[in-house]
């Protein structure tokens, strides 16, 4: 236990996970305190989309500890894992392509709402937060990648989480929607206090709203700190950021 | 109950009231011929209808459903032969043992992550070998079949479902309508919307919260009961059961093709695609046999076709494209004060 000041909202300890011959996360360990934004970055393979995966349930951790509200919640399903309040985007965007985008986000403000009606309410407020209001009655499958990104979030976010995961969904932006994004996701942490957990390439984006980066490379931590910290540690560069990077 | 409706335009309300007329009249219009068809026509939609919760809504295939009906016929029909009890009672131990049927074979699905095409190969199996258990189980006469006393159509008794086409089709049509009111609400309710986020990407679904497992069990369990009260029905309106038949895998794929080439997932897709399927290859035998012509296999023929019209011009079903063209459906527009 270190001494620092809140609980921490999520913690992570000395968490390893192996596929077969690879070990893709090799005992890391970082904790979020609450109301924090929190960034993930290192190199294609780093391991953090499992790291982001044994969080979220998709995997069990093979050993470590995951602690969320000070709950265990290593090893539960997914579900289980949503409904203690945990929000999570995918890096490849899984959105409802049949139903309006509407519907989308309306499937995730059920979890915490008895009726369709109450649902349709907040998800129409989430809709407006994220821009997508004016598209509502489109298919989600017809959307172009910036508002399925948006959507994703929309509707990780409809499910009144405690701590979101974001899993790239800067990636494939151009700087006008990333900036968007950024802004979008800066007044939510600043208006609600919602904590979030950001795995992202895109350094323009990381920089602008972490407060606190942990680097993975080989599945393992190689830097942590605060985001001037981290850009400055000779390791970073020369796994990830590359030098020309920090003129 | 102006919320229940509230996607239909004015249009779509008259042109669904204008169908239930001509339907509630149409035994004092067609002839008794003409009545047996639509009463094919109504099973057809009506257990279309049931598969559609499970793979309509929830995106589970199920190629099995002749099980149900099956189950469903010898459950009711072994009751009334052997024990005199009447086919609304039979009903109620007929539906439970169809959703135990579902339920088994949910669970041992969704339990083990069975899934796609394993999960349909598993409701054929399910479906061929209870054919097989029921081929040589002597009680309910095995591969002999199991017969029910012929009644007279002169009289008609509702209470045991003896009597003539006419009650039999009265019968049917509130089945189907009551079944069209249960899954319209079905697809509106809280779980309704989970189903289909599980049929759309489950693992999305199952960050969002949702429990699969049994969300997909409930699923399967609701078909295979909404499937029971169809069985009851032929049990007594035809008066024989065959393993061979009412188990036969043709059967389970007689039950989805009116609710593919309908539209899968929508509520009028399964009662549009009998309508057709059944009202087509009906005309065409008859046409068949008016020009003196002896076909044999012309309605599979005919099915592949549908079939093949269907998957290549109008993937979604004819309902979709239907709907468009009377505009029987407002613009989904839900909209609220900002």
């Amino acid at each position: 236990m270190t001494a620092s000041g809140a609980a921490p909202l999520l913690k992570v300890e000395g968490v390893s996970r192996r596929f077969t011959g690879l070990l893709a996360v090799d005992r890391v360990s970082f904790s979020v305190p609450p109301g924090e934004i929190f960034a993930v970055i290192g190199p294609n393979g780093a391991g953090k989309t499992t790291l982001f995966n044994l969080i979220a349930g998709v995997f069990a951790p093979d050993s470590g500890s995951i602690t969320f509200d000070g709950d265990a919640i290593g090893g539960l399903p997914p579900d289980q894992v949503c409904r203690r309040g945990v929000g999570r985007t995918f890096q490849i965007v899984k959105p409802f392509p049949g139903l309006t985008v509407e519907e989308n986000v309306v499937v995730g403000a059920l979890l915490r709402r008895p009726d369709v009606d109450t649902a349709r309410d907040h998800a129409h407020a989430v809709l407006r937060r994220l821009d997508l209001f004016d598209k509502r009655t489109q298919k989600a499958g017809a959307l172009t990648l910036p508002d399925r990104k948006r959507l994703e979030v929309a509707r990780a976010l409809a499910t009144d989480p405690k701590l979101l995961l974001l899993d790239e969904v800067m990636a494939g932006l151009r700087p006008t929607e990333t900036d968007r994004m950024v802004g979008i996701l800066r007044d939510l942490n600043r208006e609600t206090g919602l904590t979030i957990l950001l795995i992202e390439h895109v350094m323009r984006a990381v920089m602008a709203l972490a407060s606190h980066i942990l680097v993975l490379h080989h599945g393992a931590t190689i830097a942590e700190g605060s985001p001037q910290q981290v850009v400055r540690d000779p390791a970073v560069i020369q796994s990830y950021l590359g030098a020309e990077a920090v003129h | 109950m102006t919320g229940l409706f509230s996607e239909l335009s004015k249009r779509g309300i008259v042109l669904l009231v204008l169908l239930l007329a001509l339907m509630l009249a149409a035994p004092f219009l067609a002839n008794d011929y003409l009545l047996t068809v639509l009463i094919l026509i109504l099973y057809f939609a009506f257990t279309g209808q049931a598969w559609n919760v499970m793979m309509g809504f929830a995106g589970q295939l199920s190629l099995g459903h002749a099980l149900y009906v099956g189950l469903a016929s010898y459950v009711a029909a072994a009751l009334f032969v052997r024990f005199g009890v009447g086919p609304w009672i039979g009903m109620l131990v007929a539906v439970p043992v169809a959703v135990i049927a579902g339920a088994i074979i949910g669970f041992l699905a969704f339990r083990f992550r069975v899934g796609g095409v394993y999960f349909a190969i598993l409701t054929i199996a399910f479906a061929e070998f209870t054919r097989v258990g029921f081929d040589h189980f002597s009680y309910v006469g095995g591969s002999g079949g199991l017969f029910l006393p012929v009644s007279q159509y002169t009289s008609n008794d509702l209470v045991n479902l003896r009597g003539n086409p006419t009650m039999f089709y009265y019968v049917i049509l509130a089945m189907t309508l009551g079944a069209w009111l249960l899954c319209r609400w079905l697809l509106r309710s809280r779980l309704g919307y989970f189903w289909q986020a599980i049929r759309e990407d489950e693992d999305a679904a199952r960050a969002l919260g949702i429990d699969t497992f049994r969300c997909k069990m409930i699923a399967v369990m609701i078909s295979a009961g909404l499937t029971a009260p169809a069985g009851v029905f032929t049990a007594f309106y035809y008066n024989n059961l065959f393993p061979e038949q009412v188990f036969n895998m043709g059967r389970s794929i007689e039950i989805i093709l009116g609710p593919i080439i309908g539209g899968v997932g929508t509520l009028f897709g399964p009662i549009l695609g009998a309508f057709l399927l059944t009202g087509l290859s009906e005309s065409m035998h008859e046409l068949l046999s008016w020009l003196g012509l002896d076909v044999p296999g012309a309605k599979a023929v005919f099915y592949g076709i549908c079939l093949l019209f269907v998957v290549v011009a109008l993937p979604d079903g004819v309902w979709p494209w239907v709907a468009r063209k009377l505009k029987v459906t407002e613009r989904k527009v839900t909209e609220r004060k900002p």
